[in-house]
């Protein structure tokens, strides 16, 4: 049998000390890592459980006006909790956008980073996937690719990540913390994911059994004017063939004075572009000023067989992002596309 | 002479009542073939092919033999003796050709084709050790390709499947020259891809190998008798030897309709290891077997100017295997709809290196009117005409495709009653509905048919000892709820209160059954209960009338009632004569009919049976990013009389469902390199789900036939699928102007 080892830390230098050797996994609320498992994907010899460390299952301000979401908080329980429906609604929306109510009371935050894209070759344990077998090849560039990169793709790999909640994190500017055997550091969100290059098995650039502690939000939760808009094959329970978190401060002038765009379901990671939000600053919301960001966004953009019209797509969904964000008090939370 | 005194009960037909075994079933209670706990049961868990055509050359078993609680390996190197003749393999639903045979050879004919069975002591080992099997192989080419191989399509090989789904008829009519003649005209394709049945229960079968070598079998399908025959026909078994039972389908939509291939495993892990089997499909696995096909349509269809239709064009072109022709009727129903004269209408398959297909809800009756009425919109366009206007010019009561009547349509009642339910007078032409918000709005209709078949099927029924009733018959039932109507039918015609009627079914050892299928088991077995029935209450009156002192004097059967569980003389109603005092003077002795209801071809042949129905449908298009929402829709149906109208009603919600499934969600990917499907889980095939589905409305209309069975009754399954999906189109049509021409119709299309 498949036979592994099962360990359940109390504290988190128990779980880092535990979980050193290649082939050992944290384990959260296992939504994915089990999925990985029984498709033969994740071979893990050692779980380790972190579902007994308090500390990682707290939700708490800090000192620079931030929020701490523990790891082990759940997708849902961070969209519903009061400081972050107030201060992030974005988060909150974006959360409430993705997988099911059933998921999302399992998933937690950490585990959310770390899933693994939804692209069908990879999970099909007969076709080549240089994710899954480096080297063996990538037949999703000649096959379905509807699901599949627009932007950042390589050679190797076509592959997107399927998170909706990263895509906000990405637009909040989140920080996340982690700690390895070599001690803790934080990673700026945009550098947490990663691009797939010549190495598509890689997903993200945490090191060898660091574990993640926490995400920071930033003060700057984007209250306001933001939003979530998310497009995809069926209305709720699919993936996002393209989503849009955009947040903005307006002067008094009604200028914008900061704005933050990231798109999922377009690339191997939440695609921020920060030269196109600049030239939003100084410049009033409108579909003209909109039209400039997603140009530059979009800028070197192609796509396959399936998916080119994703280019369009997500042209069309920044403008309708940016005059969603607006007035966000017309949309409501949940799972149907707030339009 | 009046009768005013003679009690009343309530008539059960036409009365709604919810499923007998509805609180079992939403409560966890209601046992599905895997959850059947018979001793020492093994567990086979089923290896599929990694190449889509060759050889197995050879199975190195090696490492899943050293997987503690592995018990065997079976495989076309080591299994029991299997049938040598196609025949044997024949299920009744087995299109014509050569039925797949599991294990029988080394030969690879389709991708993910089942190789091996590993069994254990757990489901778990069975599992892993499944993952060690070592399979090495000779690859040969293969072609999965439906648009490249056009050039090889041919006709469909007879066989006796074309009773229920006729070959089109031949050309009639001149179609070029009416063609070339028409005012308005149009031309186009519609495709789809395949499409899986998705039902929440994946299939399983539990065989229990009894002391006497005979079977007891736990098997997830739409028939239990088909399974009986498909097992000794593989196996070479005598028919009473083989006992398949099952009560409760999780869902079937016909993929239950055949036989499936757990099943030939689960049966053959049993003989040969002369122990209890359980093999179950994993979700993955579910996508192995059949579908509905993949189908290209080319139509071109004329109208003169005052809105006749007056030529029409209908090829199509689906995939199947090499070894079977599953075929559908596609092509049939335009001439069927509408009384055009001038008409060519080809269907042709194209062999692939696939599995078979299968017939899927609304098997070609979704697949062609979908194409038929999105076209019929687009030449209602052209003309300048209201579509549901359109349709009523070309309304007939005659079938002018086989020229003969139909035996009830109120297809006009559905038309009428559906568009003011619906509000169609609000119609706007096409792109001039005002915008709300962001969204174009669009409204559609289209028109449904399907065939309402009927065939022979036999039921018992027996009064019990205690003067009630007890109905047999190996029908099983999805979830429709059969059982129920079943109940209410004998209920009726015994004049017993429903709590008063049993029903035993779905077990092979009971009267032979007809899968459940193609709407018709409410028509035809319904009709055989009814026939027991009445051949019961025949038997019982007889005895009535020979009780000593010969109460009913010389009454004869239309003289008295059946009522409340006692015969009362018409004439006389204070005579009455309790069951219980005819089981008494029967000494005590339950009284007990067989009765086989055979359809009266005279009758039924000189007539076209159909069922009809209309939906209309609103949806909403966002301007910018093209997302469909399908707000409300209404669906009228005449489908001869409804039994129960809450279980029909969710029929008919249920089809609408699928409808929606069918014009915006559904599609399985194939690879074409791969030659195999790639989405396969409930996460990336899309079914809908509760955000994608409006405001639905159901409307029954009353129609009358005489002519299809005793109980007027045709059927429901199919025909509410099959008018929502063109409704749909024709709504998007409606809302910007676009034609659809490929299902499901998705973010990026518009």
């Amino acid at each position: 049998m498949n036979d592994f080892a099962y360990y359940k830390a109390t504290d988190i230098d128990g779980a880092v000390n535990a979980a050193a050797g290649p082939k050992n996994n944290y384990i959260g609320g296992g939504t994915n890592l089990i999925d990985l498992w029984k498709y033969d994907l994740a071979h893990p010899e050692k779980l380790v459980d972190l579902n007994g460390i308090d500390e990682l299952k707290e939700i708490t301000e800090l000192p620079d006006g931030g929020l701490r979401l523990g790891a082990l908080v759940t997708n849902n329980a961070t969209a519903y909790h009061p400081i972050v429906q107030e201060r992030y609604p974005l988060l909150s929306r974006t959360i409430l956008a993705g997988a099911t109510p059933q998921i999302r009371n399992a998933a937690t935050n950490g585990g959310n980073l770390l899933q693994r894209t939804r692209c069908y070759y990879f999970y099909d344990s007969s076709s080549p996937c240089n994710k899954r077998v480096p080297g063996s090849g990538c037949p999703a560039r000649e096959g379905h690719n509807r699901l599949h990169a627009i932007l950042g793709y390589s050679d190797a790999c076509i592959a997107t990540m399927p998170s909706d909640m990263c895509v906000a994190l990405a637009a909040l500017e989140a920080v996340v913390r982690v700690k390895g055997p070599e001690g803790e550091r934080c990673i700026p969100f945009i550098e947490f994911h990663r691009l797939p290059g010549e190495q598509p098995e890689k997903d993200n650039t945490l090191r060898e059994d660091e574990l993640i502690l926490s995400v920071d939000l930033p003060a700057r939760g984007f209250a306001g004017h933001h939003t979530y808009l998310k497009l995809r094959d069926r209305h709720s329970y699919a993936f996002a063939l393209v989503s849009v978190a955009m947040g903005y401060e307006l002067d008094g002038e009604g200028n914008i004075s900061v704005a933050r765009i990231a798109l999922g379901g377009v690339a191997h990671k939440p695609w921020r572009v920060p030269a196109a939000e600049e030239l939003l600053v100084g410049k009033s919301p409108t579909e003209d000023q909109f039209a400039r960001a997603a140009e530059a966004i979009l800028e070197g953009a192609s796509g396959f067989e399936h998916n080119t019209f994703k280019i369009d797509l997500a042209h069309r969904a920044i403008l309708r992002a940016g005059a969603m964000a607006h007035d966000p008090s017309t949309q409501r939370p949940g799972a149907k596309p707030s339009l | 002479m009046s009768q005013p005194t003679l009690p009343h009960t309530q008539a059960e037909i036409g009365r709604p009542r919810r499923r007998i075994v509805g609180v079992q079933k939403v409560t966890g209670q209601a046992t599905y073939a895997a959850e059947y706990t018979p001793d020492d049961l093994l567990y086979g868990y089923v290896v599929n092919a990694t190449i889509t055509r060759g050889t197995i050359t050879g199975i190195d078993e090696r490492a899943a033999r050293e997987i503690e609680g592995v018990v065997e390996i079976i495989h076309h190197l080591r299994r029991p003796k299997l049938g040598y003749f196609d025949m044997q393999y024949s299920d009744i639903d087995a299109p014509p050709g050569s039925p797949f045979r599991p294990f029988y050879d080394a030969e690879i004919q389709f991708a993910e084709q089942p190789i091996a069975l590993v069994v254990a002591e757990t489901f778990e080992a069975a599992r892993y050790a499944a993952s060690l099997v070592e399979v090495t192989y000779d690859k040969a080419p293969f072609d999965v390709d439906l648009h490249k191989n056009l050039d090889t399509a041919r006709k469909p090989k007879k066989g006796i499947d074309s009773i229920l789904k006729p070959m089109p008829p031949d050309d009639y009519g001149d179609f070029d020259g009416a063609y070339a003649a028409a005012s308005a005209t149009y031309e186009g394709e519609v495709y789809h891809r395949s499409q899986h049945h998705n039902p929440l229960e994946m299939h399983a079968t539990i065989t229990v190998y009894e002391a006497d070598g005979k079977l007891t079998i736990y098997d997830k399908t739409q028939g239990t008798t088909n399974s009986q025959i498909y097992i000794s026909g593989v196996f070479g078994m005598k028919m009473s030897d083989v006992r398949v039972i099952a009560p409760f389908v999780g869902g079937g939509f016909g993929s239950g309709l055949r036989p499936q291939y757990q099943l030939v495993m689960s049966v053959m892990a049993a003989l040969h290891l002369q122990r209890n089997v359980c093999v179950q499909l994993d979700r993955e696995q579910m996508y192995t077997f059949g579908h509905r096909p993949e189908t290209l349509q080319r139509l071109r269809f004329g109208a003169s100017a005052d809105g006749k239709l007056t030529a029409v064009s209908h090829e199509a072109f689906a995939e199947t295997s090499r070894f079977e022709d599953y075929h559908e009727a596609v092509v049939n129903h335009a001439g069927m709809l509408y009384p055009v004269e001038n008409v060519h209408l080809e269907y042709k398959l194209v062999p692939l290196d696939r599995y078979s297909p299968l017939d899927m809800r609304a098997p070609g009756g979704l697949t062609g009117v979908l194409a038929v009425e999105t076209v019929m919109d687009q030449l209602a366009d052209q003309l300048g005409m209201d579509p549901l206007a359109f349709r009523l010019k070309n309304y007939t009561t005659t079938d002018v495709s086989s020229g003969k009547p139909y035996s009830s349509k109120e297809l006009r009642a559905c038309y009428e009653q559906a568009a003011e339910r619906f509000g169609w007078d609000q119609r706007k032409p096409t792109g001039k509905h005002p915008q709300r918000g962001n969204r174009l709005v669009g409204h559609g209709m289209a028109s449904g048919i399907w065939d309402a078949i009927m065939l022979p099927a036999k039921a018992t029924a027996r009064l019990t000892t205690e003067g009630k009733l007890l109905i047999q018959c190996a029908l099983n039932d999805c979830g429709q709820g059969a059982y129920t109507v079943m109940s209410q039918i004998a209920a009726d015609e015994l004049g017993l209160p429903f709590e008063d009627v049993t029903f035993e079914y779905a077990d092979s050892k009971l009267d032979a059954s007809p899968v459940q299928g193609g709407s018709f088991t409410t028509g035809v077995v319904g009709s055989a209960v009814k026939a027991a029935c009445f051949a019961l209450k025949d038997k019982i009156f007889h005895l009535a009338q020979i009780l000593d002192g010969f109460p009913l004097g010389d009454a004869l059967l239309p003289d008295v009632t059946f009522t409340g569980g006692e015969i009362v003389l018409n004439a006389d109603p204070s005579v009455r004569i309790p069951f219980t005092d005819i089981i008494a003077f029967n000494k005590g002795k339950a009284l007990e009919v067989s009765k086989t209801n055979v359809p009266n071809p005279f009758k039924i042949k000189k007539y076209a049976r159909n069922s009809h129905a209309a939906s209309f449908v609103e949806v909403e298009v966002d301007a910018q990013l093209g997302v469909v929402y399908v707000t409300r829709a209404v669906t009228a149906v005449a489908a001869g009389r409804i039994m129960n109208p809450q279980t029909a009603r969710s029929q008919i919600l249920g089809g609408m469902v699928w409808g929606i499934g069918m014009a915006l969600r559904e599609e399985t990917l194939l690879d074409r390199q791969l030659g195999k499907f790639m989405n396969t889980n409930l996460a990336e095939y899309h079914i809908p789900v509760h955000a994608d589905i409006g405001e639905l409305d159901v409307i029954f209309v009353e129609e009358k036939d005489e002519i299809i069975n005793d109980l007027g009754v045709k059927g429901l399954g199919e025909v509410g699928t099959i008018s929502m999906a063109p409704a749909i189109a024709n709504a998007i049509f409606n809302a910007t102007g676009k034609v659809m021409t490929q299902f499901p119709v998705k973010l990026g299309d518009l």
